[in-house]
């Protein structure tokens, strides 16, 4: 089933011919091996983020359904299929259009194999260093990397902290970083060889005037706000940039002396600073916030040369250019689980870039050997676990994955393993898009499932809500995916039901998007009746449920085959010819 | 080394600050402390009530730093600059409070017209920041979400 090295080199070369590799097609010489890169300017920026702690090789499903709402219509990162492939000139069939969109997605996915895995990337990352020469380059984590395992929630992260500094993580932010609580964080900071930044965390003032620790008193800033790093004889200034909603996304119970934001007020300032005080080359973000504020950020902050960006798991095949009113800010997205690299290459000049060439390197299990280094260290991570990992629960059915803005196969599987084990009418579950995929025939295994749930607030719930407060909720979530103004958006996609039913009109305004809810036998539900409802992964207070990882191993082990031949999506008003959708 | 923030405070607070206060406010804040303002329910009623019928231009050198999204809409830290020569008062106001007026500011003539506080926010709404100068009033505003949690991924 799997490809020869010979006959994926000529399906890239087919691409390459057609001048349709992004980033290459722009070089002169044309080279058909994605992995060959040419030399370019002074320095090498790479780039991984929201890798959530895949260890190994994994099948990660890129989305059909990532609307842009307003100016974002149609624009990067919001295109999907036919229109992604179009606009970034990738012709289809190709390895490349395998990688960033899900089209034709089981066959090609056991044709071209797995993606990511950290031996891997890091034979990747070995390679495109050494033939730069290593010290002219760097490696960027925009974090999302201690949490989405089993074995990184058994070790609190530690794993991941070992896995990065083999791999060789230069500069760091973080934000699923800080659902552990302050003194795993503090620890695991401390075993990293690399710099955490995070310009956006401040210890709150309260917390300072009872002694809490941070960076700076003065500033109050938790974290060192940036670093310069010499590579050569340029000097690259690092400015990092968390998840500015990580309180109120996720718990704030784990972090209380923390106040985060987005503070662009206070990012100019600091640019400002560097810019006058330190006088890089270059200024770079490292940034979680997620590509459509990277995007207004970007309009919005002037002196940053580069954003390298994560958070919306979007795989964005060349950098988005933002125009300000002093210059270009480049804007990139590097995907997730590991399945990406990106290679940025700086010709600098005059204390910014004059010219780049960036690419999102997919990276191809199959085509790529295993470190021997980081395999070595991955197994010994593993073997205290693998009888766990490696339980058998269910065989797939269909195809299971969790991407996508409104549903996905996976989310169905937990909403109905939450309605089965607390005998609920209503199911809802966090529309995360961390999770891998299974393909169908796969044997569903422990370590699938902790894909899909593992993290600090696992609890589930079963209680009773009104219709009114169910809508409440899909209406703020539905806002938290769909502000026009990306700057009131929290990232993640839409909450997943079970058991019922729903319209949306994803450009109203809040209080206005969700209509015709109705229960799985159609009757619509109403405002002040009482429907029993079982979920899981609280903001608030922790709920004293099972894990959601035994509810769904549980179900799985009863029903022993899963199939989901239709997803529970709502029906879209006003959401026609929206580009980024696609419902083949 | 120096002092530390929190030694700062520590010594500064029990002092200075809390005098500073004291001395302010019987002779300007509450002359003009308008009761009928503080209790208004709606943000129009509370501005005439406070201002009578005064101008109203929008203005961009009004600064409003505050979340975009609160952390905790219970306390939502807002810092608000104006650039407005003669500046004498700031108000602030949060247009989905029962009572809009949060609070109201007379600004000194050797004092920059510069303020933080904490406020707190019944639900998502914009925050109003009226700045009166030479028998004008100068508006900024931002909106400020509340919300009840999400799933970021």
């Amino acid at each position: 089933m799997s490809l020869s090295r010979r006959e994926f080199l000529r399906l890239l070369g087919m691409a390459g011919a057609a001048g349709m590799i992004p980033g290459i097609a722009s070089s002169k010489t044309l080279n058909t091996d994605i992995y060959q890169i040419q030399r370019f300017g002074d320095v090498r920026l790479l780039h991984i983020t929201d890798t959530h702690a895949q260890l190994l090789p994994i099948y990660y499903r890129e989305p059909s359904f990532n609307l842009g709402i307003g100016e974002a219509l149609g624009r990067p990162p919001h295109l999907v299929t036919g229109s992604l492939l179009k606009y970034y000139g990738i012709s289809s069939g190709s390895p490349l259009a395998h990688a960033f969109t899900p089209v034709n997605y089981v066959d090609a996915a056991q044709k071209y194999g797995k993606v990511g895995g950290f031996a891997y990337l890091k034979t990747l990352v070995d390679k495109v260093r050494g033939e730069f020469g290593s010290a002219k380059t760097l490696l960027f984590d925009s974090g999302d990397t201690w949490q989405g395992s089993g074995t990184a929630f058994w070790s609190k992260g530690a794993d991941m902290v070992e896995v990065c500094n083999l791999l060789g993580v230069d500069v760091m932010t973080g934000h699923w970083e800080f659902t552990y609580l302050e003194h795993e964080i503090r620890k695991n900071l401390a075993a990293f060889k690399g710099d955490f930044v995070a310009q956006n965390v401040k210890v709150k003032e309260d917390a300072l005037f009872n002694g809490a620790q941070a960076y700076d008193e003065k500033t109050g800033h938790a974290f060192r706000p940036y670093v310069i790093k010499e590579l050569g004889k340029h000097r690259i200034a690092v400015i990092g940039q968390a998840f500015p909603y990580t309180p109120i996304a996720n718990p704030g119970r784990f972090i209380p002396d923390w106040t985060f934001g987005i503070n662009a007020t206070d990012l100019q300032e600091l640019v400002n600073m560097i810019r006058s005080k330190d006088k890089p080359d270059a200024v770079v973000l490292i940034s979680h916030n997620g590509m459509d504020v990277d995007i207004k950020l970007a309009r919005e902050v002037t002196g940053i040369d580069v954003i390298f960006g994560g958070h919306t798991h979007d795989a964005v095949p060349r950098p988005f250019e933002v125009r300000n009113s002093k210059g270009r800010t480049l804007v990139t997205n590097g995907g997730t689980n590991g399945k990406f690299l990106g290679v940025m290459d700086l010709k600098l000049a005059n204390g910014g870039v004059k010219e780049y060439r960036y690419r999102l390197l997919p990276v191809f299990a199959n085509e790529l050997s295993a470190d021997p280094s980081m395999q070595a260290l991955i197994d010994r991570i593993r073997a205290p676990h693998l009888d766990k990992l490696q339980k058998s629960l269910a065989t797939a059915g269909s195809l299971l994955y969790r991407r996508g803005n409104f549903d996905g196969p996976y989310d169905q599987v937990i909403c109905d393993a939450l309605r089965k084990r607390n005998d609920a009418t209503i199911a809802l579950s966090p529309g995360f898009r961390w999770g891998t995929t299974v393909l169908p025939g796969q044997t569903i295994t422990m370590e699938h499932v902790l894909d899909q749930t593992c993290m600090t607030y696992p609890e589930t719930y079963a209680r009773d809500m009104s219709g009114m407060e169910i809508k409440n909720i899909l209406e703020d979530v539905g806002d938290n995916l769909f502000n026009p103004d990306p700057y009131y958006q929290q990232g993640g996609d839409m909450v997943r039901v079970g058991g019922m039913s729903y319209r949306i009109d994803p450009s109203a305004p809040i209080g206005q998007r969700i209509d015709e809810m109705r229960l799985e036998n159609g009757e619509p539900l109403d405002a002040s009746k009482k429907y029993r409802v079982a979920g899981w992964a609280t903001v608030g207070a922790q709920s004293n449920g099972e894990p959601i990882w035994d509810t769904v191993a549980s179900y799985l082990q009863d029903v022993k085959t899963v199939e989901i031949r239709k997803l529970n999506v709502p029906v879209l008003k006003n959401a026609g010819n929206n580009p980024g959708l696609d419902f083949t | 080394m120096g002092f530390s923030r929190r030694q700062f405070i520590k010594s500064v607070g029990s002092s200075v600050a809390c005098a500073a206060v004291f001395a302010i406010i019987p002779k300007r804040a509450f002359a003009k402390w308008s009761d009928k303002a503080f209790m208004s329910e709606s943000l129009a009623g509370a501005i005439a009530a406070k201002y009578g019928n005064m101008p109203v231009e929008n203005s961009t050198e009004i600064k409003i730093k505050s979340p975009e999204i609160a952390e905790n809409g219970a306390y939502v830290p807002v810092t608000i600059s104006a650039n407005i020569p003669g500046a004498s008062n700031i108000t602030i106001f949060s247009e989905s409070n029962a009572a809009p007026l949060i609070a109201s500011f007379d600004v000194m003539p050797k004092m920059g017209p510069d303020i933080s506080l904490r406020l707190r926010m019944a639900k998502t709404g914009n925050l109003v920041v009226l700045v009166q100068a030479n028998g004008k009033l100068y508006k900024a505003s931002k909106e400020v979400k509340v919300t009840i949690g999400g799933c970021g991924g």
